[in-house]
């Protein structure tokens, strides 16, 4: 039997005045996984963490989490989840220490909460002390971190927790939230950073306008969009890479003038043979390796726009899984 | 006998628990603290109404032996209602007529200070304590976290009313040492404070600041920014601060059961306003997305 999921929204909506935030959503986020909202700024990626935690409630369609729904039970859901908003959300006035102290008071943790040891988890126990105000950006997400695991949650909720830190800074959060994950939490990600999404996420729900485009594993998506295999071939002279239109097995070819040539094929054990026939027609091919569509790709690919891809061919647009 | 039932979905709201509620009034106070450009000017506007502008006036009054000024503070006796004049009368029958003046302005005509500080920095910090979780973001992190809005409520309620009416409590024992010590003398020791101001103090005042700060809370749920919360709760409080000027005043001029009244009718008044009060508070309003942010 299926596990039930940690979270599950069917259908909801969720209208603020005459602007729809929520058209229909739905997806399911399994125990021990993570999962990415991915989608532009507007998408809805907010007010979905927020319809999960019963912050807000739904104008139609249902929420559950932890099998609860958290209009009505929202207390038990909140105990059990752990959120970081996209901005810290966190005291400026008051010291670091001071943030989390509150945070374990609310949470109901009383004296024994381990406000060190999350710290230290997150490289921000030296500076407890200092006015929150005065910390940098990463300082604040690091903080605002560790204050979402004090109570050892259940569930995480990360509202682009990389906004507006460094590079550097960026890839320790995930590395942090990569650990959490490791240790058996579930995490629900928002971001509109496609390579956040990568590599990280077991599940990516792309938003637009309130709806789910596509809800699977990332490697799923991809296949379901683009069936086939593509390589990327390229030669000392382009002009010759003409003739792989001829080649047995090439489904088709995309062929940039600025750029190496892609090809899609209809098997890529044809890859031999495909080197093989270009050789043999004198071709000195310098590249030749297969292409591993990105989430970019794919994202662009589903919504339109700059990166869409001619490169890739017509997407098959495929189904959002719930559950 | 029909038992009652719960429509599906219905869960009987949980009791606020004390614990979160003075775990949000300590934060809120301990912000506060690390605030002094806030408190400070309160404490210059406290120290003002009960130590500098009182002490100045009475010291004038019974020190200075300018008959003209006399005879002007001496006239505020004739406005005094005849229960009031009998009391002075009473309490210092052979003095002058500057001593009975310097007696009837601490006893009676200072009375409406005790009402209006209290008012006027409670709802200074409460008129920014809701809309100022929203303005700074921090309305996100409670919104998510396990408390619940009348816990809230009531936590900043309390954070809000502890500023003001400590700050009275402490002005008024100071107060206290001032008359006692400037007017004491002339009028045969310590007259004050006096069992109106008592009752003025712990009955009538406490009602009025829980009324005026059900206003402000409300406001401070519902506006979009810090600065229409001031501005709105300003024009709001003063109706308010003059009744309770006028009130307290009163209390003070009569005797008796009708003090009492007016702090009970103060209370009732207070305890449905804050109860409806409580209703503003929502999590869309603390993150900023309700449809009826004004």
């Amino acid at each position: 039997m299926a596990e039930t999921p940690v979270v599950e929204l069917c259908a909801v909506r969720r209208a603020f005045g005459s602007h729809l935030a929520l058209d229909g959503l739905s997806f399911a986020a399994a125990p021990g996984t993570v999962t990415v909202l991915l989608g532009p700024n507007g998408a809805g990626k907010t007010t979905a963490v927020r319809m999960i935690t019963g912050a807000l409630r739904t104008d139609d369609g249902s929420v559950r989490t932890f099998g609860l729904d958290p209009a009505v039970h929202g207390a038990d859901v909140r105990r059990r989840c752990g959120v970081v908003s996209a901005k810290p959300a966190l005291y400026d006035r008051l010291s670091g220490w001071d943030n989390l102290v509150y945070a374990a008071e609310l949470y109901g943790l009383g004296p024994a909460a381990p406000i060190e040891e999350s710290a230290a988890r997150f490289g921000i126990e030296d500076a407890l002390g200092l006015r929150v105000g005065g910390y940098s950006t990463g300082m604040k997400t690091r903080l605002a971190l560790a204050r979402a695991v004090l109570h050892n949650p259940d569930l995480l909720l990360l509202d682009e927790p990389t906004s507006g830190l460094d590079p550097e800074s960026s890839r320790a959060v995930l590395h942090l939230i990569d650990d959490l994950a490791a240790q058996g939490r579930t995490v629900i990600m928002c971001t509109h950073l496609l390579l956040e999404a990568e590599g990280l996420a077991d599940q990516v729900v792309m938003l637009d306008q309130g709806r789910a485009l596509v809800a699977g594993p990332p490697d799923e998506l991809v296949r379901q969009v683009w069936p086939r295999p593509w390589l990327v071939i390229d030669a000392e002279d382009r002009r010759t890479l003409h003739r792989v239109r001829a080649v047995p097995g090439v489904v088709s070819v995309d062929a940039p003038e600025d750029g190496p040539w892609r090809v899609e094929l209809d098997d890529l054990a044809r890859v031999p043979d495909l080197v093989t026939e270009l050789a043999f027609h004198g071709l000195r091919l310098t590249r030749v390796a297969p292409h591993e569509p990105t989430l970019e790709e794919l994202y662009f690919a589903l919504r339109g726009g700059p990166a869409a891809s001619p490169a890739l061919g017509e997407p098959v647009m495929p189904r959002v899984r719930v559950g | 006998m029909t038992a009652t039932v719960a429509p599906a979905g219905y869960r009987r709201p949980r009791p606020p628990s004390r614990s979160r509620v003075l775990v949000v009034a300590r934060t809120d106070l301990r912000q506060l603290y690390q605030s002094p450009d806030f408190w400070v000017p309160m404490m210059v506007l406290a120290g003002f109404f009960f130590v500098v502008a009182p002490a100045g006036l009475l010291f004038a009054v019974t020190h200075i032996s300018r008959s003209d000024l006399v005879q002007k503070v001496g006239a505020t006796l004739s406005v005094l209602p005849g229960s009031a004049r009998a009391a002075i009368n009473q309490r210092a029958p052979h003095a002058s007529a500057a001593v009975k003046a310097s007696y009837a302005l601490a006893v009676y005509l200072f009375a409406p200070l005790a009402v209006i500080v209290p008012m006027t920095i409670s709802t200074a910090v409460g008129a920014n304590c809701l809309v100022g979780e929203r303005e700074r973001g921090t309305g996100e992190f409670l919104a998510h976290a396990p408390v619940t809005e009348r816990e809230l409520y009531l936590g900043k309620l309390i954070a809000s009313l502890v500023p003001g009416y400590l700050t009275t409590l402490v002005g008024f024992g100071i107060y206290s040492l001032v008359v006692n010590l400037i007017v004491g003398p002339h009028v045969g020791g310590w007259f004050f404070p006096t069992g109106q101001w008592w009752l003025l103090m712990l009955w009538v005042v406490p009602p009025f600041l829980a009324l005026t700060l059900s206003v402000v809370l409300r406001l401070s749920a519902r506006v979009k920014s810090a600065a229409a919360s001031q501005q709105a709760s300003g024009l709001v409080t003063l109706p308010a601060i003059i009744v309770a000027y006028a009130q307290s005043s009163g209390a003070l001029f009569t005797h008796g059961i009708g003090n009492l009244w007016v702090g009970c009718v103060a209370w009732v008044l207070a305890l449905v306003g804050l109860r409806r009060g409580a209703r503003a508070v929502t999590r869309a309003r603390l993150l900023g997305v309700d449809g009826d942010l004004g």
